[in-house]
């Protein structure tokens, strides 16, 4: 069992977390100007980085989101943040 | 090549078995070649094969970082079945299904092909009637599937578990009487011996690093033993792709996540059907060794490490003793994991993409093992034509932003 750090709660096991997306993505804006191909790599399009890694993460048993920065060969945890607030941008 | 035969075999036998030629050529990788194919797993070694089988395109090469099977082509626990919804999904992997009826003959390599038949087994009424939902579409798709009743069901799988408390009685599911499973390696040796003998270089070792294109065409790769020149490119190389086509700008739907295979210790022949139950998702077919092959859900951590996770572990063999309790008596003999290649709507990509000359073969995630024969006979024809095959077209990437999913996950209820 692998123990992954909330910001919130602290470490706790791996099946409390639950992946959401990888970090950096931001909805492209305005709506009616959105090509269809912008849409879809917002929607589906993932870098899947081998190595270093930052991804938003859910902590189901308390409900916050959160960053993880984690090393997707390894599976090394390398740092746990909570997410930025309204207009600070994520990366 | 020489043929394989009971004709031969006796011969060897006599001789000592001393007879036996490698089953391919180790070539040196050439310069150049009309096509160049990355990835030396089931789908490469096949588009290989069907681009001289059925295109007479001969130059050309397979290229493979490590041993050719060593990807999930190696690593699977090769279920084959077309048991899916959609009338394009059904289209593809029944192609797939029949060319692998002939394929042992086709390829003078016996694959082991042991069409067993499947079982998805239901729990409840609701489940069911969405079994009968698939087995109506599969019969409506033109593929043999029916409806199990529970008596059925019971009689196949003498051993599961019919205890008044069994958390998940089985009521019987969707059965596909041409499912079965067949031998991977066979699969990838069966091609790439076939392939060679028509003058395919299949080049181990090798490590593709980067695609050149002039912008708007392909002109090679570079490789860790140099350039190889070529103005036709597939990528077949699974979970690697998404990193191969970023230095192109090309950023596909796929994450990358670890699938989890077991296998215990051989005991007599008890299971003659591959079952997958819908309750635990866990699913289990018996070798011809007599080994229990069994598996279940994703790891659902991203990651390129080819190993899994505990947790998930414990799920799949704990949902395995569900289904059928004595089989706590049988000891682990090997656990492994593969990265797989999944996209959101559970469904393979295949097409052009980018450059002029390159064509992707990816996306087949949990499941495309059963696919290999399929997925080499569509790239070869994009290769060869330049242009989609009628079925493999609807898999071309566009489907993403034209809202054209092909969602097999929500479809045919497959348990990734
Ligand atoms: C545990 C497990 C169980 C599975 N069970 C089933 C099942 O029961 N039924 C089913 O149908 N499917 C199953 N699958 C899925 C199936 O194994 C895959 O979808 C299928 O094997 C993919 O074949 P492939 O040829 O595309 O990829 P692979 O066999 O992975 O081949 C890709 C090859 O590309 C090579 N490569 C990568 N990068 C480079 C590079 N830069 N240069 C050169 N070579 C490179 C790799 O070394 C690899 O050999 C399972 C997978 C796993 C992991
Ligand atoms: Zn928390």
């Amino acid at each position: 069992m692998q123990i992954f750090p909330c910001p919130f709660c602290g470490p706790r096991d791996e099946t409390e977390f639950h992946f959401a997306a990888e970090a950096g993505k931001h909805r492209p804006e305005p709506a009616p100007e959105v090509t269809d191909t912008a849409w879809s790599d917002y929607l589906y399009g993932a870098d899947a980085p081998k190595g270093r890694a930052r991804e938003v993460w859910v902590h189901l048993t308390c409900g916050e989101f959160l960053l993880l920065t984690r090393d997707t060969v390894t599976r090394e945890v390398l740092d746990a943040a909570a997410l930025p607030g309204r207009g600070e941008a994520a990366t | 090549m020489t043929r394989y035969s009971a004709l031969a075999l006796a011969r060897e036998g006599l001789r000592g078995h001393r007879g036996w030629r490698p089953a391919w050529r180790k070539p040196d990788p050439k310069p150049a070649y009309d096509a160049v194919i990355i990835g030396g797993g089931g789908h490469g070694l096949a588009t290989a094969y069907y681009l001289a089988k059925n295109h007479g395109v001969r130059r050309v090469a397979v290229l493979e970082k490590g041993w050719i099977g060593g990807g999930n082509t190696g690593r699977n626990t090769t279920v084959i079945r077309s048991n899916y919804f959609y009338p394009e999904s059904v289209a593809l992997y029944d192609l797939a299904l029949r060319l692998y009826e002939g394929l042992s003959k086709e390829l003078n390599y016996n694959v082991m092909l042991s069409q067993r038949g499947m079982l998805i087994a239901a729990h409840t009424p609701m489940q069911m009637e969405i079994c009968a939902r698939i087995a109506n579409a599969m019969m409506l798709n033109g593929v043999d599937g029916s409806l199990m009743g529970p008596q059925e069901a019971r009689a196949r799988l003498p051993l599961l578990n019919d205890a008044p408390d069994a958390r998940y009685q089985c009521l019987g599911g969707v059965w596909q009487g041409r499912a079965g499973i067949a031998r991977h390696d066979a699969v990838a040796w069966g091609y790439a011996r076939a392939a060679s003998a028509l003058g395919v270089d299949i080049v181990e070792g090798t490590t593709v690093t980067g695609i050149s294109t002039t912008g708007a065409r392909i002109t090679g790769v570079e490789t860790d033993r140099g350039p190889i020149a070529c103005d036709r490119l597939g990528i077949a190389a699974a979970g690697a792709t998404p990193g191969l086509v970023a230095p192109l700008g090309i950023r596909l739907p796929i994450h990358d996540y670890a699938l989890q295979a077991f296998v215990s210790e051989p005991v007599k022949p008890m299971l003659d059907t591959v079952l997958l139950y819908l309750g635990t998702g866990t699913y289990v077919s018996q070798s011809d060794k007599g080994e229990l092959v069994f598996g279940g859900g994703l790891d659902r951590v991203p990651t390129h490490g080819q190993r899994g996770n505990l947790p998930v572990q414990e799920t799949i063999v704990s949902g395995l003793l569900e289904m059928f309790p004595a089989f706590g008596q049988l000891k682990l003999l090997r656990q492994w994991a593969g990265v797989v290649d999944v996209v959101p709507d559970s469904s393979p990509i295949l097409g052009p993409a980018g450059p002029e000359g390159l064509f992707l073969n990816c996306g087949w995630g949990t499941g495309g093992f059963k696919a290999i024969p399929a997925g080499g006979w569509l790239l070869a024809h994009m290769l060869a034509t330049g242009a989609h095959h009628e079925v493999s077209r609807p898999f071309d990437l566009t489907r993403f932003a034209e809202g054209r999913l092909i969602d097999e996950a929500a479809g045919s209820g497959i348990a990734h």
